[in-house]
């Protein structure tokens, strides 16, 4: 274990680095990443490593970006094609869905790319700067969607997504960037987090949440309040990567606590929460002793002005308070 | 092209041929109901595909759209794929999961399309990158019609490629309409290599039913892109004589400049100067006939007699296997431990119907 504590961001920063190192297939692609270091800083100090034929800046074109991206997979490259915002991911929507995700699919040859970029709202970033796109990727075959939520599986997980022989959407939230109880020492040696695992945060007998990404930690803020306060023993299932599911841990979870709540950052309708209700009501219905429970974001637009941000985030308050309600059952 | 040996250019009129004759099957199977789907042919854009494609050289990469069929013959496409690719048989290059011209594979060196005209190019943009950070002095050829030029992904593609000095090549095909849209309703330039000087590289207008025009030009670009210093556009200037897809009559079409176009066929021209030239006879003519007829004839046999695909792997091949990647094109990289070696949906080579007849293309 490295005695230096480092940050969510490092972490992400440190997995490209070492797998560039490793493997010279892998290369970066993507807005401001190579001579600014990136507009968060998280390939700081890469193109001073590796030169501007792997660290590559290109123009404002995401469709470029990521077309490329999959040209060089198909050679057998191993790209990881930076959003700057994963918001603009939209702008090369179609190189996604139609030309990567059906690749392998229609013609035998693999796409291994990595797309990554900053998601998530709490940093006042408005309806451009916020959004949550997993659940578009969720409903699309042949594209792997990975959430980490902590600095270690930060770095494992990439680690996993670069060498993984398909296309692979890696969300990294914003907010936890910085955030210093993130800080983690990791190990020293090589390591990774297998894609397809979700990992159990917090053990509990009385109610199973599912969740990812920056909401685990509101969950285990909550589910603090609720031993202390409720007595309430709370199962926090962390499912990492959205796409492919762990349905396995997640049914001897809910089998376990027979009751379920589902938090997730992005909009309500049509979210990963409706796919995890429908496994859980067609798997689990004689487990199940109360009302499969969403807490979500309401479904309009990511909001600019903070008392608004607040309201429409779920947060360790709106978790508590649907929680009470589920246990009541 | 007085370097063109006279076999070089029988070969090419042959190539041209069987692109004609393997068209006027499939439309035939199409009207016989034996083509489920969509059915989009390119009769009068011959000289175009076979003379863009007869300038690349081995380890060159071809990003061809749905009139290409001859771009595919040149580079080694076997006629038994593609007629099993339009009967939808489970041995085709998409095992069934995809139909017309969206066929390729990196080892075959032809990156397969999607409907979505232009989205092809940003994935070109790829496969030169590939080839500029490997150092290779391989090329990609690339093409998109009219209509695609119109798109973001070509204007996001060209510029990046501009940028990148990418060794890339974009044909276009422009033949006068997207679908039923003219080319006055799509764009306000009057040949469209003008786009060429939006991204700071050079671009050409050339008769594109003429085979040895469009082999010098695009041969002249290659060379440029070969030799380190960037990319072109180069326009063909042709005309599709039948609709968008066999669905379409195209009666928005003017007779008149149907019928002007008709007699400029390309396949025509080059046979009456073969003939002038002496390089190409009665007897010789008769002779490529019956070989064309009977490839064409063996595709179709080939591709009825093969397998449907299947039910029971409508689920399968969402994610390709874990395991080791090559770089395609350098030493190794055909050892099967690769995932990328193989059709690992299947366990076989790539395109093991090409493997299976006798070769009619070049490589």
């Amino acid at each position: 274990m490295s005695e230096q504590k480092v940050t969510y961001l490092e972490a992400i920063g440190q997995a490209i680095r070492e797998e560039m190192r490793r493997d010279e297939a892998v290369f970066l692609l993507g807005e401001d990443v190579g001579s600014y270091g990136g507009a968060f800083k998280v390939s700081a100090g890469l193109m001073e490593e590796f030169g501007p034929e792997r660290v590559i800046d290109t123009p404002m074109a995401e469709a470029a970006i990521i077309g490329s991206a999959v040209g060089a997979a198909l050679m057998g490259m191993r790209p990881i094609a930076e959003m700057q915002f994963i918001d603009f991911i939209t702008c090369g929507f179609d190189q996604i869905i139609n030309m990567a995700s059906k690749m392998y699919w229609r013609v035998g040859m693999p796409v291994p790319i990595v797309i990554r970029g900053p998601s998530g709202g709490g940093t006042k970033g408005g309806p451009f700067h916020s959004s949550s796109p997993e659940a578009w990727f969720f409903h699309t075959p042949g594209i792997k969607v990975v959430v980490p939520s902590t600095t270690y599986d930060a770095k494992g997980m990439l680690k996993a997504a670069i060498r993984d022989n398909n296309p692979v959407l890696y969300l990294e939230h914003k907010l936890l960037y910085r955030l210093p109880e993130l800080r983690e020492a990791l190990p020293e040696d090589d390591y990774i987090v297998p894609l397809g695992k979700a990992i159990i945060r917090r053990e509990g007998e009385d109610m199973t949440i599912l969740t990812y990404g920056a909401m685990v930690h509101q969950c285990l803020r909550a589910a603090q309040v609720l031993e202390e306060d409720d007595d309430l023993e709370v199962e926090i299932l962390d499912l990492r990567t959205l796409s492919p599911l762990d349905r396995e841990a997640i049914l001897a979870s809910v089998k376990r606590t027979n009751k379920v709540l589902i938090v997730h950052e992005d909009t309500l309708t049509g979210g990963i929460g409706a796919e995890l209700s429908a496994i859980l009501a067609e798997e689990l219905f004689e487990y199940l002793d109360g009302p499969i429970t969403r807490v979500a974001a309401p479904d309009v637009p990511f909001p600019y002005a903070p008392p608004l941000e607040a309201a429409y985030l779920p947060n360790a308050e709106k978790i508590l308070s649907a929680a009470r309600k589920l246990a009541a059952y | 092209m007085s370097q063109l040996k006279q076999d070089d250019l029988l070969q090419i009129y042959q190539f041209m041929s069987l692109t004609r004759a393997m068209e006027e099957r499939t439309r035939k199977l199409f009207l016989q109901g034996r083509v489920v789907g969509g059915v989009y042919t390119a009769q009068g854009h011959e000289a175009t595909t076979v003379g863009a494609a007869m300038t690349l050289h081995d380890g060159d990469y071809l990003v061809p759209q749905h009139r290409d069929l001859g771009m595919h013959l040149v580079r080694g496409g076997s006629p038994r794929a593609v007629m099993c690719q339009w009967l939808a048989r489970g041995n085709s290059p998409t095992l069934g999961r995809d139909g017309q011209m969206h066929i390729g594979d990196m080892y075959h060196g032809i990156v397969p399309m999607i409907s979505m005209l232009g989205e092809s190019l940003p994935v070109a943009c790829g496969v030169a990158l590939t080839m500029k950070m490997r150092k290779r002095s391989n090329v990609v050829l690339a093409s998109c019609g009219d209509g695609a030029t119109n798109t973001g992904p070509f204007h996001e593609a060209m510029n990046f490629a501009a940028v990148q000095k990418l060794p890339l090549v974009l044909v276009i095909e422009n033949n006068g309409y997207a679908y039923s849209t003219p080319t006055t309703k799509q764009f306000a330039v009057k040949n469209l290599s003008e786009r060429a000087q939006a991204y700071g590289m050079p671009g050409e207008s050339v008769d594109g039913n003429d085979v040895l025009t469009v082999m010098k030009a695009v041969g002249k670009a290659i060379e440029r892109a070969r030799g380190g210093e960037g990319p072109s556009i180069i326009e063909c200037k042709t005309f599709r004589v039948r609709g968008h897809s066999e669905a379409d009559k195209a009666d928005y079409v003017p007779e008149e400049l149907r019928a002007e176009w008709l007699a400029k066929d390309p396949i025509k021209r080059f046979e009456e100067y073969l003939m002038n030239k002496g390089i190409l006879t009665a007897t010789k003519r008769t002779e490529i006939e019956a070989k064309v007829r009977a490839t064409v004839d063996d595709a179709v046999r080939f591709a009825e007699q093969s397998p449907a695909p299947d039910e029971a792997t409508v689920a399968e091949y969402v994610f390709a296997p874990d395991g080791p990647i090559a770089i395609i094109g350098e030493p190794g990289a055909s050892d099967p431990r690769y995932v990328n070696a193989l059709d690992t949906r299947i366990g076989q080579p790539f395109s093991t119907i090409s493997k299976a007849e006798e070769a009619v293309g070049r490589r």
